[in-house]
């Protein structure tokens, strides 16, 4: 497979376009497999785009905004440096340790989206993100250590150039299965969008409405598909692939991977984050470390 | 370091960001908006790492910051008494005494960097700066550091053994036989 190269920073409307495409297909999914139609997304998109924004007092609107915004910023952000194919819009040699801080803005964001509308069930949505993000943050990281390891090098086109042989998923599946979770854990989505919860009318959605309460809720679909694009680049070869061209195969594995990840989070049941804790902690960081150990001694002996 | 002109710009750029957002920490009067504002000056600082071609340690800068800025908000309605965090409340604390702090420790560093006389350039960068600034701290004093963080770690642990009111006599009985443990939170693995 040819190098990764980094194009010009016009490209970045394409790569907006995509996610946004990729974006729309895990929403229109997601309204289908919750009972819903096709379509939905159109009309509730419509809906948004009319509705009044609410207003709440003593809000702390810059942080709200932040917050609500911030997260689609950093979704694209995310896919800045996750290479289509051949082709990269920033050929950063840590694009690894670049994926990880973004995701840690998460973080700070949705406790933002919390925090901002000044509502108790808003807040609590806040916290119960971070106790979540304190459960899967570590598994995470070393999930993301195991490929960078096996490729011996932080940039995500060496990733992709070892996997010529054989994909990561075969040969760290634990760190693929975690990594996976972990993506759906900071799109708050499925069995861990309790910050969300419907328990808490809403949680970080309670509150908010119109243009603010879509860019959220697309915040969430692009931290989907952009954890998605990564794990098929880090753990499913990236573009490699029989007969079609690169930048196809990362879109197929890319579309395919959000679709099992949206199915999949409908079908499991909701996770409370203070029990989560616990099985991060105990279970899943425990396993992530096996998993580093043995792709380090793959690496050093093999 | 030689860069272009905009890479100067925006170096200095990021600078007046980093001291505008460490301003506003002290004149905003929500905890919320002071944690995010550090948390902004702490990014801007971590963009002018990466100007400087210290890409790892620039990311992690930020990761780190952000990380603990998210975590101080959890501490911050834990610990602070009678919940103020949640109440617009002022961030300045003795103010005379950290007046004349900042302005002593300013003159001190502002006047270091501007009367040592700063070594010219010998050689040319390595390839690979993190791995030579790595070498550099971690290099010759790999020793010191492994002492240092099992000290670190035992400091940490024992500390919390010591703050925390339950022990695992409360969880596991008096013969530690009790399963599973109770515990006021039960966690998801049931232990």
């Amino acid at each position: 497979m040819p190098e990764v190269v980094a194009v010009p920073p016009g490209w970045a409307v394409l790569a907006v376009l995509l996610v946004a495409l990729a974006g729309w297909w895990s929403a229109s999914l997601d309204a289908r497999v919750s009972g819903g139609g096709w379509s939905a997304p159109v009309a509730e998109v419509a809906r948004l785009l009319r509705q009044r924004r609410r207003t709440l007092l003593a809000a702390d609107r810059l942080l709200w905004r932040l917050g609500g915004g911030g997260l689609l910023v950093v979704a694209l952000l995310m896919v800045a440096v996750v290479p289509l194919g051949r082709w990269t819009l920033a050929d950063l040699g840590v694009g690894v340790v670049w994926f990880n801080a973004m995701d840690v803005l998460v973080w700070a964001l949705v406790w933002m989206a919390g925090w901002g509308p000044n509502s108790a069930h808003a807040l609590v949505g806040g916290y119960r993100f971070l106790a979540q993000a304190m459960a899967y943050e570590l598994p995470l990281m070393f999930a993301l250590t195991a490929p960078a390891v096996a490729a011996g090098s932080l940039r995500l086109g060496d990733v992709v150039a070892a996997q010529q042989e054989s994909w990561f998923v075969l040969r760290m599946p634990v760190a693929f299965a975690v990594f996976c979770t972990c993506v759906v854990a900071f799109s708050v989505r499925g069995p861990f969008a309790a910050a969300a919860g419907t328990d808490i009318a809403g949680g970080v959605l309670a509150e908010v409405s119109g243009v603010d309460r879509l860019l959220l809720l697309a915040g969430r679909h692009a931290l989907l598909v952009a954890g998605s694009a990564f794990a098929v680049v880090a753990f499913l070869g990236g573009g490699a692939g029989p007969w079609l061209p690169g930048w196809v195969w990362t879109l197929v594995k890319t579309f395919a991977l959000v679709s099992v990840l949206v199915v999949a989070g409908r079908r499991l049941p909701s996770l409370r984050p203070d029990r989560l804790v616990e099985v991060g902690w105990v279970v899943l960081l425990p396993l992530t470390l096996l998993q580093l150990l043995v792709v380090s001694v793959v690496v050093v002996v093999g | 370091m030689t860069g272009t002109w905009w890479e100067a710009v925006l170096f200095w750029s990021l600078g007046a960001v980093a001291v505008a957002a460490g301003w506003a920490v002290f004149r905003t009067d929500s905890m919320a908006r002071a944690t995010y504002a550090l948390a902004a000056s702490f990014v801007a600082v971590g963009a002018q790492v990466l100007l400087l071609h210290l890409d790892y340690v620039g990311v992690v800068t930020v990761l780190m910051m952000v990380m603990e800025m998210a975590v101080m908000a959890v501490y911050m309605v834990m610990f602070m008494g009678m919940n103020p965090a949640l109440m617009p409340m002022s961030m300045v604390h003795s103010r005379r005494t950290s007046i004349g702090l900042a302005v002593g420790t300013f003159l001190v560093l502002g006047g270091g960097a501007l009367l040592v006389p700063w070594p010219t350039r010998r050689g040319s960068p390595a390839p690979d700066l993190t791995a030579s600034l790595g070498e550099a701290v971690m290099g010759s004093k790999m020793l010191v550091m492994l002492v240092v963080s099992p000290v670190l770690f035992a400091t940490i642990v024992s500390a919390l053994v010591l703050a925390l009111p339950r022990s695992r006599y409360d969880r596991l009985g008096a013969d530690l036989r009790r399963r599973p443990a109770d515990d006021p939170q039960p966690g998801g693995v049931g232990r």
